[in-house]
């Protein structure tokens, strides 16, 4: 492998380059889709390629390729240096990296079970299992479950000096279960919707989340949404699940941190941020309570990693700190940008750049954003609770470009009336602006209750790119909540 | 590229050493750039090379699928191998569909050399036609200027083979000034009709006129939907319940509803693979032809698509040739939508409205009920407020909340120019004309 990275980075610099990397990247995936019943998708995945960064004339570029060999290497780095002389014609000022990140080391998820050994067979029992469960259940009309696995061996060299080798490994399970009736259709998913959860790990992943034992559950609660009264709408306090408040986070702090964003590099697609530069350290986001960190060490978290991919070791950054705004997600390149406004702000990049595989080059992208857990438990919050809803498992989600106006939907709801638990309501959504809804979390629970939850769908960049986050939380409680827009 | 002879002959080696009963190749090979802009310079500029095939395979009812993108000889007999491997663990399916055979088709003209010649320099002077008078105006530019070049080859072993090749081109642009943001967008297979200076004035002019806007009471207004906010719309439309699947699920708005009305009478919808006026796909990923399917003719519901899954549950079905890569549990989806233009111009549409609000485009729509069609998102990128025929003053950005088939149901007029809108995440285009609406929902608006 070092010849060949050896190889692209002196084409480069030969070329003009006056820095350039190289990232060697092998994925394989693994799909399992069941449905009714039936073994719908069985595939495996396997995508190799290459993809050279360089700066020339003081300029970006970017070339790929699926062919890995050294003819293939000497065009695609010489490409590369081509096209950051033609982005150069239009460049206000140069790229600054800032100092060195010189890094030689290897980094492997720690796996108990290799996904990727256990057999399709075990893997489709599971599945089906849940499956049976499931449609054993009067009045349920689709059940769908998935296993996915990844996993993406990736090599890095830089002009600068380094050679990272990594290994990364996920594993993830879900289900979903629909109800239908005369123009009404409800679902209900586990452990969380879209799709699956997810997170690094083995098959040790898969049988923690027993997807059978908890198949007939959801099954009963899409059935009975289904006849469910609508969710009244009006300012409430509202209760989020692990699940709902890990999207919430997501959506509402996640993406505004993101500093390629706030810098305006996403604004013709994915948006800009309210967390404007100016308002670093100086900003307050939410409650008192309210302890948000971008944290790519946390084991077993969907954003858990050795090293990012500018070759940046992964670290934990805190970023609203009792309810103050002090940091974003950042790259090399605009954590210098954030110097010119802050020269007190960190020298280096903190570790958020990825690349959704060989042939995309790293932009920003959260790793594990966590909401740090309080010390409720969570039947002492439901007892503390005289009127309220209590929202479960993400159904839809929509937020504006600057990530301020958002509304939620959650596949099921409780009524909390005098401290229990009440009638089960549907089609539940609430809305509105992020640094008030922050504010009013008044409460969130302990560690007890608190598990990173991986989104393994998280869209962003030109050529679109997804990446996989995770985020940590624990059920919490917020107040003076718009509850509902739907007509019923 | 690898142009249509090797790809066939990489088809036909898969086809020869696969030993399953049934088995079919996908190829697909592009070579794709792009170049990225913001803050009135170029950020990103990107270019990628990549082929990939997928092999599916069917044996005693019994369906394997895998992935791969090395090409050699080894790759491809692993990949067989693996298809074989899965088929072998799969369930035995009773009433599994077969892979379909060849059926009589068209070809597609989509290829201009042009749009496949394009060079990295050559996207970034366009891109200069955009930045260079957003810098005269104190404006930032950001956006992305696209050209990409890809084949698809489909060979099973029925005798189904489907070669096709095709360019897009694409450009778009955000124009951001202190408090307000312009937006437009051009895409063609075409490159040499797509002028960057064009987009980027009208993109400009909208961030000169939404300047200091104004919050508005939510509520229910008139809107006129430019172009992209229309093709949103029918996106979801089609996502939600235009499949076969969605309705033999009973998931679709079309469920007990085919030869009803579902919308107003001035509303045609249909899915055309081959119309040139969109981005064409003359197959689909099956590889049977594509046909031109009427989804609702007239406020109508008349149809719904199939592939070959689908159909076979349905007595005298065929596959209307809107499978995507089988299996799949999403089921066949329109995937080249059109809706009829009508004879008045925007300018027209503005004239006649009393209060109104003029939206540029949608932003993060989402389905909220898939059977009632609900969908929310917030406007973005030239809102504006309309009085007495005439922009009156720009908007803050509102939130939506609006079920798609009620707003088809109070259109007033539509556009006489249909436009194509392509998607963000591949080469697919939705062709609209812009719609003026009466009672459209606004639920919420930003500070």
């Amino acid at each position: 492998m070092r010849e060949l990275t050896d190889r692209a980075l002196e084409v480069a610099r030969a070329k003009g380059a006056r820095y350039a990397d190289i990232r060697i990247v092998r994925r394989e995936t693994q799909i399992l889709e069941t449905k009714n019943g039936v073994v719908e998708t069985l595939s495996l995945g396997d995508g190799y390629g290459f993809g050279v960064r360089v700066i020339a004339d003081g300029a970006w570029g970017f070339a790929s390729s699926s062919r890995v060999d050294k003819a293939e290497i000497d065009r695609v780095a010489a490409l590369a240096v081509s096209i950051a002389k033609a982005s150069a014609i239009s460049k206000n000022v140069d790229v600054d990296l800032g100092p060195p990140e010189v890094h030689v080391g290897s980094y492997q998820t720690p796996v108990e079970k290799d996904p990727f050994g256990i057999s399709l067979e075990t893997k489709i029992d599971y599945l089906l299992r849940a499956d049976k469960e499931a449609r054993a259940v009067p009045g349920v009309r689709v059940v769908e479950g998935t296993l996915g696995f990844q996993r993406e061996t990736k090599t890095f060299a830089s002009t600068e000096g380094s050679y990272i080798e990594q290994t990364l490994v996920e594993s993830g399970a879900g289900n979903v279960v629909m109800a239908v009736s005369e123009g009404e259709m409800q679902q209900r998913s586990y452990p969380n919707s879209f799709g699956r959860h997810q997170g690094t790990g083995g098959y040790e992943f898969i049988e923690t989340w027993d997807l059978p034992g908890n198949a007939r559950r959801i099954a009963e609660e899409a059935v009975a949404l289904v006849s469910a009264p609508q969710c009244p709408s009006g300012v409430k306090t509202i209760l989020l699940d692990g699940p709902q408040l890990g999207l919430q986070i997501h959506e509402s702090c996640g993406h505004p941190i993101e500093l390629d964003r706030v810098y305006g590099t996403e604004a013709a697609f994915a948006g800009t941020s309210f967390l404007t530069p100016e308002k670093y350290r100086s900003f307050r986001y939410g409650s008192d309570l309210v302890n948000i960190v971008s944290d790519a060490v946390t084991p077993g978290g969907l954003g858990t990693y050795g090293y990012d991919d500018e070759g940046v070791p992964a670290q934990r950054t805190d970023i609203v700190k009792k309810g103050q705004f002090v940091g974003y997600l950042t790259s090399r390149e605009t954590a210098q940008q954030l110097r010119k406004l802050h020269p007190d702000a960190p020298e280096r990049s903190n570790g958020a750049m990825r690349a959704d595989g060989w042939n995309r080059t790293p932009i920003i992208r959260m790793n594990n954003v966590s909401l740090l857990p309080g010390e409720w438990t969570f039947e002492d919050l439901i007892a503390d609770t005289d009127d309220g809803i209590y929202m479960v498992t993400n159904k839809s989600w929509s937020i504006d470009d600057k990530r301020l106006n958002f509304q939620f939907g959650t596949e099921l709801a409780y009524e909390i009336k005098h401290g229990k638990l009440g009638q089960m309501l549907k089609n539940a959504t609430y809305t509105g602006m992020t640094p008030q809804f922050w504010a009013g979390c008044d409460a969130i629970c302990s560690d007890k209750h608190w598990h990173v939850w991986g989104t393994p769908n998280c869209g962003k960049g030109q050529p679109g790119q997804v990446a996989h986050t995770g985020h940590g939380a624990a059920p919490a409680r917020f107040r003076n909540v718009q509850v509902g827009v739907m007509k019923s | 590229m690898l142009g249509e002879k090797r790809l066939a002959d990489i088809a036909q080696r898969v086809l020869r050493e696969a030993n399953a009963e049934q088995a079919e190749v996908m190829i697909t090979s592009n070579d794709s750039y792009l170049t990225r802009f913001a803050t009135n310079t170029i950020h990103q500029n990107v270019a990628e090379s990549d082929a990939t095939v997928r092999v599916r395979v069917i044996s005693d009812h019994r369906t394997g699928v895998a992935t791969g993108n090395d090409l050699g000889e080894q790759g491809l007999k692993k990949l067989i191998a693996t298809a074989e491997r899965i088929a072998s663990f799969q369930e035995r399916v009773p009433d599994l569909a077969p892979m379909p055979t060849p059926r009589p088709a068209k070809s597609a003209s989509a290829h201009i050399e042009a749009t496949a010649r394009c060079t990295p320099m050559d996207r970034a002077l366009g891109v200069e036609k955009i930045l260079a008078p957003s810098r005269a105006h104190g404006l930032e530019a950001a956006g992305a200027f696209a050209t990409e070049e890809q084949e698809i080859y489909i060979a099973n072993s029925h005798g189904v083979a489907a070669y096709h090749r095709g360019t897009v081109a694409s450009i778009l642009t955000v124009i951001m000034g202190e408090d307000s943001s312009g937006y437009a967008a051009d895409a063609s297979i075409d490159v040499t009709r797509i002028d960057p200076a064009a987009v980027g004035k009208t993109a400009i002019d909208k961030a000169i006129a939404g300047r200091h806007p104004t919050a508005i009471e939510p509520g229910e207004y008139t809107v006129i939907l430019e172009e992209e906010a229309v093709a949103d719309m029918l996106f979801f439309l089609g996502y939600m319940g235009m499949g076969a699947l969605a309705m033999q699920e009973g998931r679709s708005f079309m469920c007990g509803r085919l030869g009803q009305r579902v919308t107003g009478e001035k509303i045609t919808i249909w899915d055309d693979g081959l119309d040139p006026r969109g981005l064409p796909l003359p197959f689909d990923f099956e590889g049977t032809p594509k046909q031109k399917v009427v989804l609702i003719d007239k406020g109508i519901a008349q149809n719904v698509v199939y592939d070959s899954a689908t159909a076979a549950k349905e007595p005298g079905k065929t596959s209307t040739g809107h499978s995507l890569p089988a299996p799949n549990t999403q089921g066949p989806l329109p995937i080249n939508l059109f809706m009829e233009p009508g004879r008045v111009t925007k300018e027209e549409m503005l004239a006649s409205t009393e209060r109104g609000i003029w939206v540029t485009r949608f932003h993060y729509t989402n389905i909220l009920h898939p059977v009632k069609t609900l969908i929310t998102g917030m406007t973005r990128d030239g809102t504006f407020l309309i009085e007495k025929g005439k922009v009156a003053r720009p908007l803050k950005n509102l939130r939506f909340t609006q079920s798609i088939l009620e707003a088809l149901a109070s259109v007033e007029a539509i556009g006489s120019r249909l436009k194509v809108v392509k998607d963000d995440w591949n080469a697919l285009g939705t062709t609209v004309p812009a719609l003026k609406i009466r009672d459209f929902r606004f639920t919420g608006t930003t500070a």
